[in-house]
């Protein structure tokens, strides 16, 4: 292996592999020693087909290629050395047609086509983007094993005003052996539709990427632009992307717990829970015009300071500390409730660990790797973040818990960042060059978990950028946490997860 | 005593009385983008100022923008703010797709009595107890989460006797959300099917409208008129809760007088 020269002067470590064996390897024994598997991802270059992995150190995010021959259809896969590829090189395998030989379930996840030869959308390839691709459910199979077993289908279409994925429940009557999803249903194209986007505009597609984490996708997608640009921030804009992404937390952690106490019938509490939810979308939108902060995030800075006043937003986020810490003491003393979340869809440590599980699911089952602090950004370096949050029981109740710890957080961050912007005073909110040309990754600690971007910009336009959503990865772990529950654990699973299906089908 | 009942009477009632009193969020609320000087100079440059694909300049030097395009990214505002300007208020959607476009396309303008007409005779029978529901159609998932805000209790649409359904059978409205993705065509239509008949469609955001930023995807056709009639539809990325209100409210003709348009 040789290290590449970076795009930028401050691009991240790119690392140049020989050939797919020899890497996996790599990654194999680097996961094993400690490191995170952050992502495999696929682009069509000239020079061929390049195969991308990107491992989470302490520090950095190191991106490791790999070409593949011109004309190659296959290549060695690396889930039976990596499990947690699993889901990266089905991805792969749908938009780009290449197969990774040996791997144990090679269906379709985003992109099922009824021909293997039909044109795949194949990202990074210059030119028009391909006509019309109609998704072809029948290529996928319905799996059900065993005498008495059957399945029960929930969705795309489902009760409740919810995003469209597809539960293939297989089950004998009441436990869930066996659960297999079917997200492709409302793939959209989003990374092609990055290509040739200036690179000041693909903020606006990322801020839709996974509308729920607008703000941490447009982070995420900002700080790989101004790595490629080499460009620090003004100290204020950096304070007011804190607030945003502070009060998103809080906005998406309340939206679990809605949905918990929804799915236990506690009526009170489902509508507490949405009133402060409530609260919290509409102080982001006096402060910035729109409910899920869009438009504040930009290469290089924020477009605008909080049109709230410092003292105003304090007293609002007193309020809202005060009535929501008084309702988590309620609900988390509510023994009908308690008694539905624990020992609910338990994630065991150690498979959280070699998953490298994100945000909150892993923070609950004991594996710890918040972006804000291991890989800080932004304001956090000079922010204190207070207490980490220490579980490791890994049931839904762990999940709220860490959730709750989160929410505490995000409260004593918000007034930091608050306090900090009201001392700043005035000067410039971004960085006079923003955009430049090369490749970089950049990450956000989303309220699902880590974000990350790897954008590569020619001539100030987009040639490739791939977003990876904390809800991506974390998603194929609900294969594993329903043994020994019921269905109408379900719901609970499913909210105490906190993922939105828009940042898996991409 | 359940300690939820104290909690339960803590804050007073924070239900909206809108839509028969004002209430100054859904007042004050900044919608898509709108023209306010349609013959301005240089009118044949402003297009290349939205990244959506909004704005179009006519051939006698005249500008339109389509809202049912407008992501609300504020380009055209801030570049010139002598031309564009913000919307206000919850007066985001139209009974048909060309009455989203600002200035009006004046031969719509007949044509309109005639399809309020139709949507008045199909909603007259469904009175005051309407039942709901909702399809993703590739949406970035926060039009859910606006459309699921109107059960919390400041919003309280069960007030107005509208109710959310599981089932396509009870529905009588269907609110879709999303760019229109290929793999959800199948599902909506069959979840339109279901649905008795009268029923009424509502494209909730541009992303339903037109696709958004998403349009011109391989994977989306560019909104759901492609895969179902629509009947009202709803500019806003997203529309807020109150928007989504007033079309459902303007669509069942319940809207009074001061608040529609």
């Amino acid at each position: 292996m040789n290290t590449a020269s970076p795009a930028g002067a401050n691009a991240g470590p790119v690392v140049m592999a020989g050939s797919p064996t020899e890497l996996w390897q790599e990654l194999a024994a680097e996961t094993a020693a400690g490191r995170r598997f952050a992502g495999l991802m696929a682009t069509q270059r000239p020079e061929g087909l390049v195969l991308s992995a990107h491992l989470a150190g302490t520090k950095d995010i190191t991106t490791y290629d790999v070409v593949l021959p011109p004309g190659a259809s296959s290549y060695p896969a690396l889930t039976p050395l990596l499990g947690a590829a699993f889901w990266y090189e089905r991805e792969i395998h749908d938009l780009f047609g290449v197969v990774p030989a040996g791997h144990p379930r090679l269906e379709p996840l985003i992109l099922p086509l009824h021909d293997e030869r039909q044109p795949r959308p194949r990202p990074g390839t210059a030119g028009p983007e391909p006509a019309g691709i109609w998704p072809d459910e029948h290529s996928v199979p319905r799996h059900v094993l065993g005498a008495g077993l059957f399945t029960i289908p929930h969705g795309p279409v489902r009760s409740g005003v919810v995003e469209s994925i597809e539960y293939l429940v297989e089950t004998p009557g009441e436990d869930i052996p066996h659960l297999n999803m079917r997200v492709f249903y409302k793939h959209r194209g989003v990374e092609k539709r990055f290509e040739g986007m200036p690179a000041a505009d693909g903020v606006l597609l990322a801020e839709r990427t996974e509308g729920v984490s607008s703000v941490a996708h447009a982070l995420a997608y900002c700080h790989a632009i101004e790595r490629i640009a080499d460009v620090g921030m003004p100290w204020p804009a950096a304070l007011v992307r804190v607030l945003h992404a502070e009060l998103e937390r809080l906005a998406n952690h309340l939206d679990a717990a809605v949905r918990l106490a929804d799915a236990a019938g506690l009526a009170v509490a489902t509508a507490r829970f949405g009133v402060h939810k409530e609260r919290v979308l509409r102080l982001v939108s006096r402060m910035c015009g729109s409910r899920f902060g869009r438009g504040v995030v930009v290469p290089g800075g924020v477009s605008a300071l909080p049109q709230v006043s410092s003292g105003e937003f304090l007293a609002e986020i007193g309020r809202l500390d005060k009535a929501i810490t008084a309702d988590v003491r309620v609900l988390m003393g509510t023994a009908s409730f308690l008694d539905r979340l624990r020992r609910t869809g338990p994630l065991r440590p150690e498979r959280a660990r070699e998953h490298g599980a994100l945000g909150p699911v892993g923070k609950a089952s004991g594996f710890a790797d918040d972006a804000r602090l291991t890989r800080p950004y932004d304001a956090y370096p000079a922010l204190g973040l207070g207490e980490p949050s220490r579980h490791a029981g890994g049931d839904a109740l762990t999940r709220l818990r860490v959730r709750w710890d989160e929410v505490r957080q995000s409260f004593h961050l918000l007034r930091q960042a608050a306090d900090e912007l009201g001392d700043a005073g005035g000067g410039p909110l971004r960085a006079e060059r923003h955009t430049g040309d090369g490749r970089a990754t950049g990450w956000a600690e989303a309220p699902q978990g880590e974000v990350l971007y790897d954008v590569r910009v020619e001539g100030g336009r987009l040639i490739r950028c791939h977003p990876r959503s904390a809800s991506f990865h974390n998603l194929v772990l609900f294969h594993e946490v329903f043994t020994g529950d019921i269905l109408t654990d379900f719901p609970f699973i499913e909210a105490s997860f906190g993922l939105s299906v828009a940042g898996v089908a991409l | 005593m359940s300690p939820w009942v104290p909690r339960g009477l803590r804050d007073g009632v924070v239900t909206t009385r809108w839509p028969d009193r004002p209430d100054p969020y859904a007042n004050g609320w900044r919608g898509p983008a709108t023209v306010l000087d349609p013959h301005p100079a240089g009118a044949a440059d402003l297009a290349a100022l939205c990244p959506a694909g909004a704005i179009s300049s006519e051939t006698d030097g005249s500008v339109r923008l389509d809202r049912g395009r407008c992501i609300l990214c504020g380009r055209c505002v801030e570049r010139r703010p002598d031309v564009f300007g913000w919307s206000r208020g919850t007066g985001d959607a139209a009974l048909t797709r060309d009455r989203l476009v600002v200035p009006a396309i004046p031969e719509t303008e007949q044509n309109l009595a005639a399809v309020r007409a139709a949507l008045r005779a199909r909603t007259a029978a469904l009175r005051r107890s309407v039942h709901l529901r909702h399809v993703d159609a590739g949406s970035d998932g926060t039009e859910e989460q606006e459309i699921a805000a109107l059960l919390n209790p400041v919003y309280d649409i069960h007030r107005l006797g509208i109710f959310f359904t599981a089932s396509p059978r009870h529905a009588d409205v269907l609110l879709v959300t999303g760019a229109g993705a290929h793999g959800m065509a199948e599902p909506l239509r069959r979840t339109y099917d279901g649905m008795p008949d009268p029923k009424i469609v509502i494209a909730v955001g541009t992303d339903a409208c037109s696709g958004g930023l998403l349009a011109g995807s391989y994977a989306t056709s560019d909104g759901v008129g492609a895969a179902i009639g629509v009947d009202v539809w709803l500019a806003g990325s997203p529309p807020p809760p109150f928007s989504i209100l007033c079309a459902l409210l303007g669509a069942l003709g319940r809207l009074p007088k001061a608040v529609g348009r």
